[in-house]
């Protein structure tokens, strides 16, 4: 029983890995200077970030100033996990 | 001899630790074991993110005089921010294992379905 | 191993990890680090405390109150420094209207160095906050 187990989740593992792989084969080439996740938004970052903002290091400019909104929400997000932590321990048994 | 391996070699490495995580996750009883499987997971696609954000050739993303070709930094940024839920998430699931070893005093899946 | 050898170590080494972890803090805006990075580096030299002396001698070092307090001043001063931009007549978290003696420029560097201060506090009372708790939870009484 425990052998059919491991043999039916390897096979479920490995059809995943194959679609994966399918997936990969077609991406852009790694390294390339020209993929088109390199052509929106990225330039201007990378251009005009030091003008506008005033500080060198290009990705506590993205973090504080152009996306500052969701670092005040991640914020948020790691104070509730802190809340929730402490509401869980500390109690007294009966 | 080199050209029979794949294209896109370093995404393989994100894909392997994937399937490393899952395994992990489904087929170990002991619950701690579990929670590992997670982490493992979580590292794999932010490793996915930063390995989508490299340029040829290009400079750490410092402004430096005389320096016009830098990496994307915004998978940066993200990937930042992805690591510090990962540690909030992990330490949350640890601390209920904690209490639910003092009310049950097993670890085991098997025996913790059975209740 | 013999404690004594811990001891001695952690005494001499905790004062230099807590000074890099604050220059990690200060040079956010100059060269790699910032605040996540900075704020996890010196919450984990209370941690190397805690495993050479014990969990009593490190809490006594920060007990519950101050973490509480760190924890909340973090989010109240980047919110805080956002309301400033609505006080100046802008849009939230525009701070480059605040009517200061100072160049655009400098606003922005002065706005964007005090929140990662901000952001290396919370962090460091949080990451102190889990450890303690989950420590003194799986203490085994027998």
């Amino acid at each position: 029983m425990r052998r059919i187990n491991t043999i039916l989740v390897l096979l479920v593992l490995s059809a995943i890995g194959f679609v994966m792989s399918l997936a990969v084969i077609n991406m852009p080439e790694f390294g390339d200077i020209n993929a088109p996740i390199h052509m929106h938004v990225a330039p201007r970052y990378m251009q005009m970030s030091y003008e506008e903002t005033g500080v060198p290091n290009m990705v506590t400019a993205i973090l504080a100033d152009y996306r500052g909104y969701d670092t005040l929400g991640e914020l948020t997000v790691i104070f509730a996990g802190g809340v929730a932590v402490l509401s869980v321990s500390g109690r007294k048994r009966k | 001899m080199i050209d029979l391996l794949p294209p896109n070699l370093p995404y393989f490495a994100s894909i392997a630790l994937l399937l490393i995580g899952l395994y992990a996750m489904i087929s170990k009883r002991n619950l701690i074991k579990k929670i590992m499987g997670l982490n493992i997971f979580s590292t794999s696609v932010l490793l996915f993110l930063i390995a989508m954000g490299y340029r040829e050739g290009g400079a750490p993303p410092i402004e430096a005089e005389g320096v016009t070709h830098y990496v994307n930094p915004l998978p940066h940024a993200l990937v930042l921010t992805g690591i510090v839920v990962a540690l909030a998430l992990t330490s949350f699931a640890l601390i209920l294992i904690i209490n639910i070893y003092k009310e049950h005093k097993t670890l085991d899946s098997e025996k913790l379905k059975n209740l | 191993m013999n404690p004594v050898v811990i001891r001695t170590i952690t005494r001499v080494l905790v004062p230099f990890i807590q000074l890099f972890g604050l220059y990690i803090i200060v040079h956010g805006p100059v060269s790699p680090g910032g605040g996540f990075q900075g704020g996890v580096v010196v919450g984990s030299s209370i941690i190397l405390v805690a495993l050479a002396y014990g969990l009593d001698d490190a809490e006594a070092m920060v007990n519950h109150r101050i973490r509480i307090i760190m924890d909340c001043v973090g989010s109240l001063v980047y919110a805080g420094i956002g309301l400033l931009g609505i006080a100046a007549g802008g849009l939230f978290l525009q701070y480059g209207i605040i009517p200061l003696p100072f160049p655009p420029a400098r606003i922005n560097n002065l706005m964007i160095f005090l929140i990662g201060s901000a952001i290396g506090v919370h962090i460091m009372a949080l990451v102190l906050s889990l450890f303690l708790h989950t420590a003194k939870e799986a203490e085994v009484d027998d």
